[in-house]
């Protein structure tokens, strides 16, 4: 097995002293799907927002590229190539498409021109609307922008929080095609939250499942073809 | 006096109300408007920069230097300020305004203890003009361009420039902005210390018109939260037209019943404001919902 891409040893992180993450384990090796799957409120989000740096660990470790991040701020682990699709997608909305886009682009070293065709590439849509104001777009619009918006920084690894949330499904199944189509090409590695069923079919490779902060179980990807096992281990 | 002489008064007026309240306020439509940060000590970052320029214009060095030298001044003090104070309270405006307040009593008072209670000024340059037989200050038409200038510098740097897309970015949704590698701690430090330096740009520019007292912050304070808080939270929506309209309400009555009724009338003007548009003027152009 080569070196995981990402791997957390004994996870732990909350809010105001009250735990959510109690001991996260999980290694991803580069070029996975994976999926995080799990009932409300077990700590899916929490762990994506800890990996990304925006909630600071308070136990146990992060290892990117096996190096320790979970010191980092934020800013510096995107710099180093943790790109972030957060729940409910977060774009500047009284910026320009063209404008959330060079934010993302920010983090590039100083002389290398952002590639914009990086986000346009995959959603065309964004190069149609890039002088709209982001927070006037569709709620499919605004996830492929904040999907773009990670490409153009050229992230060796992108989390996604419940990219199918508030997306009609028509747009789901597409999205879930260009990350795909995107991991063939690129070998971009891809850490995904998600309930809706049908994406994570699409999409992962293998699936972890998590209960009360833990990672509870792994499905491979027979497992997930198995819908009414995948299906129980979403329910409440 | 005919009609012609009438309008230009009236102008020149409104223009002076203008121009002092864009300058005054702009630092703080930076601060307050776009970080949310509610800075009392931002007179006193404008009397700083107004006792940088005074004492450098004395030494020797001429006044357009002197400003510059006013507003950089303003600026580093900034910088100080928020990386030892503001940084540790976004997100508590109580304790904001108790700690700037705390900033702010101390800058007047340790003024007056190192400095005395007044500084020689600097005298206003450039002499005046005729208009139908009233003569006028050509510095004040010098204050209303600058006014107009920064209005103009302060919209390039916002949307023409990175560092202003990223500072946008970083007061929209700040935790994205810092996921996707923006380094936002930076970002609002170096934003506070481009109000800070707008408030040391203003004291500069008003210092040859005024006497230079540790308390001269009062008389700009007010004018620049009133300004701000009928603009809302843009400075080109909002500052601008909220100047322009207080201007003219203060001109229009400072003519009409005299001083002290300008300054009522300016602050009448503010509750009816505020009490129809509660996000200020860019509030209702960008049709934001209270």
């Amino acid at each position: 097995m080569p070196e995981p891409l990402l791997a957390t040893t004994g996870l732990r992180a909350g809010y105001g002293g009250k735990p959510v993450l109690q001991g996260v384990d999980l290694a991803v090796r580069p070029g996975e799907i994976v999926a995080v799957i799990g009932r409300n409120g077990v700590g899916k989000s929490t762990l994506m927002r800890s990996l990304v740096g925006l909630l600071p660990a308070s136990a146990g470790g992060i290892a990117f590229r096996g190096a320790a991040v979970e010191g980092l701020a934020a800013h510096r682990r995107a710099r180093l190539g943790i790109g972030y699709v957060p729940q409910g997608r977060d774009v500047f909305p009284r910026m320009s498409v063209a404008d959330n886009l060079t934010v993302g682009a920010s983090l590039l070293p100083k002389g290398e021109r952002p590639d914009y065709e990086r986000a346009f590439g995959p959603f065309p849509i964004l190069r149609e609307r890039r002088g709209q104001r982001a927070g006037t777009l569709s709620g499919g619009q605004q996830q492929q922008l904040a999907i773009g918006r990670v490409l153009v920084g050229g992230p060796a690894l992108i989390l996604l929080d419940e990219p199918s949330e508030g997306i009609q499904p028509s747009v789901v199944q597409q999205i879930g095609r260009t990350l795909v189509d995107l991991n063939h090409r690129t070998g971009v590695t891809i850490v995904f939250v998600e309930q809706n069923l049908d994406l994570i079919r699409a999409m992962a490779q293998r699936s972890y499942v998590m209960d009360k902060g833990r990672i509870v179980a792994e499905l491979t990807a027979r497992d997930l073809d198995d819908r009414d096992l995948v299906r129980r281990h979403l329910a409440v | 006096m005919d009609l012609l002489t009438h309008a230009f008064t009236f102008l020149y007026q409104i223009g002076d109300a203008f121009s002092f309240l864009v300058l005054s306020a702009c630092g703080l439509a930076v601060v307050f408007g776009m970080m949310g940060v509610i800075n009392l000590a931002h007179g006193e970052l404008i009397m700083c920069g107004a006792y940088v320029t005074a004492a450098s214009t004395r030494a020797g060095l001429p006044l357009p230097l002197g400003i510059l030298a006013g507003a950089l001044a303003a600026g580093a003090v900034g910088m100080v300020m928020e990386r030892l104070v503001i940084r540790h309270l976004y997100g508590r405006p109580l304790d904001t305004i108790v700690a700037t307040w705390g900033i702010s009593l101390a800058a007047t008072q340790g003024t007056l203890i190192l400095l005395g209670s007044s500084m020689p000024g600097i005298g206003t340059p450039l002499g005046s003009f005729t208009v139908g037989g009233y003569s006028y200050s050509t510095y004040r038409v010098v204050l209303m361009v600058a006014a107009v200038a920064v209005l103009a510098g302060l919209y390039l740097a916002f949307n023409a420039t990175r560092f202003g897309t990223l500072a946008r970015a970083t007061i929209q949704v700040p935790h994205m902005a810092e996921a996707l590698g923006v380094d936002t701690r930076t970002v609002y430090a170096l934003t506070f210390g481009l109000g800070a330096a707008l408030a040391g740009l203003a004291g500069g520019l008003y210092a040859p018109t005024m006497t230079i007292v540790p308390t001269m912050g009062t008389t700009f304070i007010m004018e620049a939260f009133v300004t701000v808080v009928v603009g809302g939270a843009d400075i080109f929506l909002g500052t601008a037209p909220a100047a322009l309209v207080l201007g003219t309400v203060r001109a229009l009555l400072t003519t009409w019943q005299g001083q002290l009724f300008g300054q009522i009338g300016l602050l009448v003007a503010v509750i009816l404001v505020i009490r129809v548009l509660p996000r200020g003027i860019s509030g209702l152009i960008l049709r934001e919902r209270a």
